[in-house]
């Protein structure tokens, strides 16, 4: 289990077994627009992202980063072109495309009222259906991102780089092949941004896939480069979608 | 299910640990009853005769107060862009966040309405009507607020938005469950009027979840 950060006996179960997620389909973007309000932000992108493939996103704010990533995690339909898992339309079984998801957002859904350990508990529930989210699971999960010295105090009491650890802990916490990373290193110093990347490494190696929107440079081996300031749609576009 | 008592839960947590909500609305309850005998006189025929509306309108107001923070603070902080990506279907999300609703506001409401009842002269034989009323009515006016809440997700001064589009889905609880109380003081012919809060509450438990969720998506969106 290479994406395991911490010892392996606190190792959640249910990750595939050794291969991870190398047997699982490739996810597809054909030919997908997004339209926000009435503004087309990104149109005719496609990609394909395959066992250990991490793409990373670029381009000017506005530039549709966020959109796409959401997009992806089904918040935002396309305007146009769909999504497939495989060979299968992912509208098929949504809920089985989410279960394949993990989603970390600008937000980092931290109440000041819990503490990191009552958060991580309250998300691993929120992820599986039968009752998972064992002590183990979730001190290794704050652990990989050294939250255990601060894990029960008040959220109200963390800095924005331990909130958003307390975010990204969620990788390790709960298991899922596609991860979608919308900024993850901001508000990180350089020690949790290398932890970061060291789990990206970890979760590429078992066949995990990765999607960042990052401005920072994040240090993620041979990951494909897409611009979407070159998927701007012309104006010839806007009318062959129908805005 | 996990999802569904682990979100309840957490809500319950949430609000207990800060503790502003029940106190605000029951604060106001309070309050909002009192003024009353201060403001018509202590003409205690006038106080009977409004009693059963005065508790009944200003238990309405009191759960309308906590009802713009309901999704707010989820909204606000991403969780609710988890909500829509778990297991957990989002219907029964807002169910468990109405239920956790309730038990802070609705709850505590009723179970304080009898004293009130003593403010307002109400008849003795009218308080367990009163008491019950609000028990059967008030989870009604969470799943009917959870709607509107939903609704006005990120809107520009969203508490009177939200006054204005609730307040009016609340006539049907608070006709029957005021006019319950009355009939009860008179004598008998309360049960029919209990027993049309409680389908209006079943409708809202059957209805509202779907609209707050979609309500919910399209905020997402």
């Amino acid at each position: 289990m290479a994406h395991c950060v911490t010892a392996p006996t606190s190792c959640p179960a249910s990750g595939g077994g050794g291969l991870g997620w190398s047997a699982e389909p490739d996810l597809v973007a054909e030919e997908i627009a997004c339209r926000r309000g009435e503004r087309l932000v990104f149109t005719g992108l496609s990609f394909r992202l395959s066992a250990g493939d991490a793409l990373v996103l670029t381009g000017a704010n506005g530039s549709g980063k966020t959109s796409l990533l959401r997009l992806l995690a089904t918040m935002i339909a396309p305007a146009a072109g769909r999504l497939r898992w495989g060979d299968v339309p992912i509208e098929v079984d949504i809920q089985a495309y989410r279960r394949r998801l993990l989603y970390v957002g600008h937000q980092d859904g931290v109440k000041p009222g819990l503490t990191p350990r009552e958060t991580m508990a309250f998300w691993i529930t929120l992820r599986s259906s039968e009752g998972a989210g064992e002590a183990p699971v979730l001190d290794a999960a704050l652990a990989a991102f050294a939250l255990d010295a601060v894990a029960d105090w008040p959220c109200r009491w963390l800095s924005a780089g331990q909130r958003r650890r307390l975010a990204l802990a969620r990788l390790v916490a709960t298991q899922a092949p596609v991860w979608l990373l919308d900024e993850p290193t901001s508000a990180l110093d350089a020690e949790n941004q290398m932890r970061l990347e060291r789990i990206i490494a970890e979760h590429r190696a078992s066949g995990g896939r990765v999607v960042v929107a990052s401005h920072t440079t994040i240090g993620i081996d041979d990951a494909a480069l897409l611009a979407l300031d070159t998927f701007a749609p012309t104006f010839g576009d806007a009318a062959t979608i129908g805005v | 299910m996990t999802g569904f008592t682990g979100l309840f839960r957490r809500d319950l947590r949430l609000a207990l640990r800060q503790g502003g909500d029940t106190g605000l609305v029951l604060g106001f309850f309070v309050l909002a009853v009192v003024l009353f005998p201060l403001g018509v006189g202590p003409e205690p025929a006038i106080l009977q005769r409004i009693g059963a509306g005065i508790v009944w309108v200003a238990a309405l107001l009191a759960a309308l107060l906590s009802l713009d923070r309901l999704f707010e603070a989820d909204h606000r902080d991403g969780d609710l862009e988890l909500l829509a990506l778990s297991e957990l279907p989002l219907e029964l999300a807002v169910l468990a966040k109405c239920a956790a609703h309730w038990v802070v506001t609705g709850l505590p409401l009723a179970l304080v309405s009898p004293l009130l009842a003593l403010f307002v002269d109400l008849e003795p034989a009218a308080i367990p009507t009163l008491f019950l009323s609000l028990l059967i009515g008030t989870p009604a006016l969470s799943l009917i607020g959870s709607v509107a809440a939903a609704l006005t997700l990120g809107a520009r001064r969203q508490g009177v938005v939200l006054s204005i589009l609730v307040l009016p889905l609340y006539v049907p609880p608070l006709v029957f469950g005021a006019g319950a109380v009355e009939v009860s003081a008179t004598g008998s012919g309360e049960r029919a009027n209990l027993l049309i809060l409680a389908a209006l509450t079943l409708a809202a438990l059957a209805c509202s979840p779907w609209a707050s969720a979609a309500a919910l998506r399209q905020a997402l969106d």
